[in-house]
């Protein structure tokens, strides 16, 4: 109940500022820009394919445009979704209306999930605009459609990771540029673990190659559900999330 | 409705609010007259939910305020000081969120919400973005989001401050409504708002409560005279003959009795210091003088500190004149 009213109003404040239609724009212009390169490269592979064989094995319109399209988008959601989750603690903790939301009969843990819904929500309709990649595919090819559908639900897995790590870091300051730094920051030490394995050897290339966000999405796209992939995912939101609540009571306490 | 108990709220060493004790009775009207950094805004935080007691208890309604949270805060409306809105919603968006966020049931919704834009005044801006409200329209919004889902309890910070004389008048009229109807607590650092609206003050200075009382008696307490408190080691008739005879002395009244070191409140007029003289006429007529002080001196401090902010204000009140609201 409580949740669904804060979700609300955190749509509609959502689309009475800019900031979602900027992220909006944003994101669909630079995964146009994306789709319309992989497409490129693709259809020029092809051809080549076309005169001489040895390049055909493989080569798929799921592996050779999907799997790239997915992993790009992922990065773009990476710096886009600091942005979306900035504001939601700190702004009202800059303008004080936290000091009324919290004083509502609502309980911290309502007012988290209805905004914690209201991002993933916005970012279900930003993934489900870039649908028109796909649907163009599928007018001249047959891309598989499993594939696409894990890999979408991979994605919203990612999104909802990165708005739990945004909404902790925003529940933290009442400085929205420094929630979205921070945000950023630890999203990109999330991905970069993941290089280190290359460098590292036997355990430690298994634990970063783990720890690594973007590690845990190349099942998705492949049409895999992986249960530890899922975990992964669900279990840092589950965590960020829990961390964030502790951090409102904290606040609560210092006042 | 309101009781607390030895409320303290520390932040880092510094106690804000030092072990209060008060009660507020039901359709009572209270005002928390104090400077500005007195702890009023900290003690309703506390009562409000927002922030808990570092120790001491408080219970609205009945609940307390740490176990029971949800069931107090479904009992107040509350106001804080600077008027938090969400100021890119229309007023009546934000009024159905407010609504929906104190679960008023869905059906009395789009009625209740109705009938305070008509009460509150704000018929005629209920579609603007509340960004573009002059303050007075604000704390109107404010205000009807505090009375949403009908609260029989209501916590106002400051609730008029910033707002021009005219403004001023409204607000106070929508709270003197609600005397015997609600229980409202409002706080306030403007000594003449206190007579017009409450019917008990509680005025509090460095955390503390200094005085409790209606605002007639207050006024009367603290302007009619200065009290001072004297301990002399000499025969009480004396004492008392001798002291009753000096000039400027309205009353001197022996405490406790009297006995050879007897305590004497006397009553001086206002704004007149006799201390010295009474020093004076206690040793040449070879008594001891073991104590001399001015009694309630903080309540006379702040009281004089709140008439002063007072006129400060309304010089400042009378300059700009605002057209809106």
């Amino acid at each position: 109940m409580g949740t669904l009213a804060v979700f609300k109003k955190e749509i509609r404040s959502y689309f009475s500022s800019p900031v979602a239609f900027v992220v909006f724009i944003i994101f669909l212009v630079i995964s146009g820009y994306f789709f319309y390169s992989i497409l490129l490269y693709f259809s020029l592979i092809s051809m080549q394919a076309s005169m001489n064989p040895a390049f055909a094995t493989g080569l798929n319109v799921t592996d050779g445009i999907l799997r790239p399209l997915f992993a790009n988008m992922s990065v773009i959601l990476l710096f886009l979704m600091p942005l979306l989750t900035m504001r939601l603690f700190a702004e009202e903790r800059k303008q004080g209306t936290l000091e009324l939301l919290l004083t509502y009969p609502l309980r911290d843990g309502e007012v988290l999930l209805g905004k914690f819904l209201a991002a993933t929500a916005l970012v279900a309709l930003l993934l489900f605009a870039t649908g028109i990649y796909p649907l163009l595919l599928g007018l001249w090819s047959e891309p598989e459609l499993y594939p696409i559908l894990t890999g979408y639900f991979g994605l919203l897995l990612l999104a909802m990771t990165f708005i739990s790590l945004g909404l902790l870091f925003s529940s933290l300051t009442e400085n929205q540029i420094v929630a979205a730094a921070l945000a950023f920051g630890a999203l990109l030490l999330f991905w970069i673990i993941g290089w280190a394995a290359t460098l590292a050897e036997g355990d430690w290339a298994l634990l970063f190659r783990h720890l690594s966000i973007m590690e845990h999405l190349s099942s998705f796209a492949r049409g895999v559900l992986e249960t530890k992939d899922v975990l992964y995912y669900l279990g840092l939101t589950g965590f960020f999330l829990f961390a964030t609540l502790k951090s409102l009571e904290v606040r609560r306490w210092k006042g | 409705m309101i009781e607390v108990q030895g409320l303290t709220k520390v932040y880092g060493n510094k106690a804000a609010v030092d072990n209060l004790t008060f009660s507020v009775e039901q359709g009572e009207v209270v005002g928390f007259l104090g400077p500005n950094g007195a702890g009023k805004t900290t003690t309703m935080r506390v009562l409000s939910c927002f922030m808990p007691p570092t120790s001491g208890s408080a219970k609205v309604a009945g609940y307390d305020i740490h176990a029971d949270s949800i069931e107090v805060r479904r009992r107040i409306g509350y106001l804080p000081e600077h008027v938090p809105l969400y100021t890119e919603l229309t007023v009546t968006q934000y009024l159905n969120f407010v609504a929906e966020a104190k679960a008023v049931p869905r059906v009395q919704r789009r009625q209740k919400v109705g009938e305070l834009i008509e009460r509150c005044l704000l018929h005629d801006v209920r579609g603007r973005i509340i960004n573009t409200l002059s303050k007075g329209y604000r704390q109107r919004v404010g205000l009807a989001q505090a009375l949403l889902g009908d609260p029989p309890v209501l916590i106002l910070d400051e609730p008029t401050i910033g707002l021009d004389p005219k403004q001023i008048i409204e607000i106070r009229n929508l709270i003197r409504q609600m005397q015997g109807e609600r229980t409202v607590l409002l706080s306030t650092h403007i000594l003449p708002e206190v007579s017009v609206v409450c019917q008990r003050v509680i005025i509090i200075n460095e955390g503390r409560i200094v005085a409790v009382d209606t605002p007639e008696n207050l006024t009367r307490r603290l302007q009619r005279s200065t009290q001072v408190l004297l301990q002399v080691e000499g025969p009480p008739d004396q004492v008392t003959g001798r002291l009753r005879e000096m000039a400027g002395i309205l009353r001197v009244e022996m405490k406790d009795g009297g006995g050879v070191h007897g305590r004497y409140v006397v009553e001086t007029e206002k704004d007149c210091d006799l201390r010295r003289e009474l020093a004076h006429v206690v040793c040449s007529s070879g008594w001891g003088l073991l104590e001399l002080r001015p009694v309630d001196m903080s309540l006379e401090d702040v009281f004089i500190r709140l008439v002063t902010e007072e006129q400060d204000s309304m010089t400042v009140d009378r300059s700009p004149v605002t057209l809106d609201g």
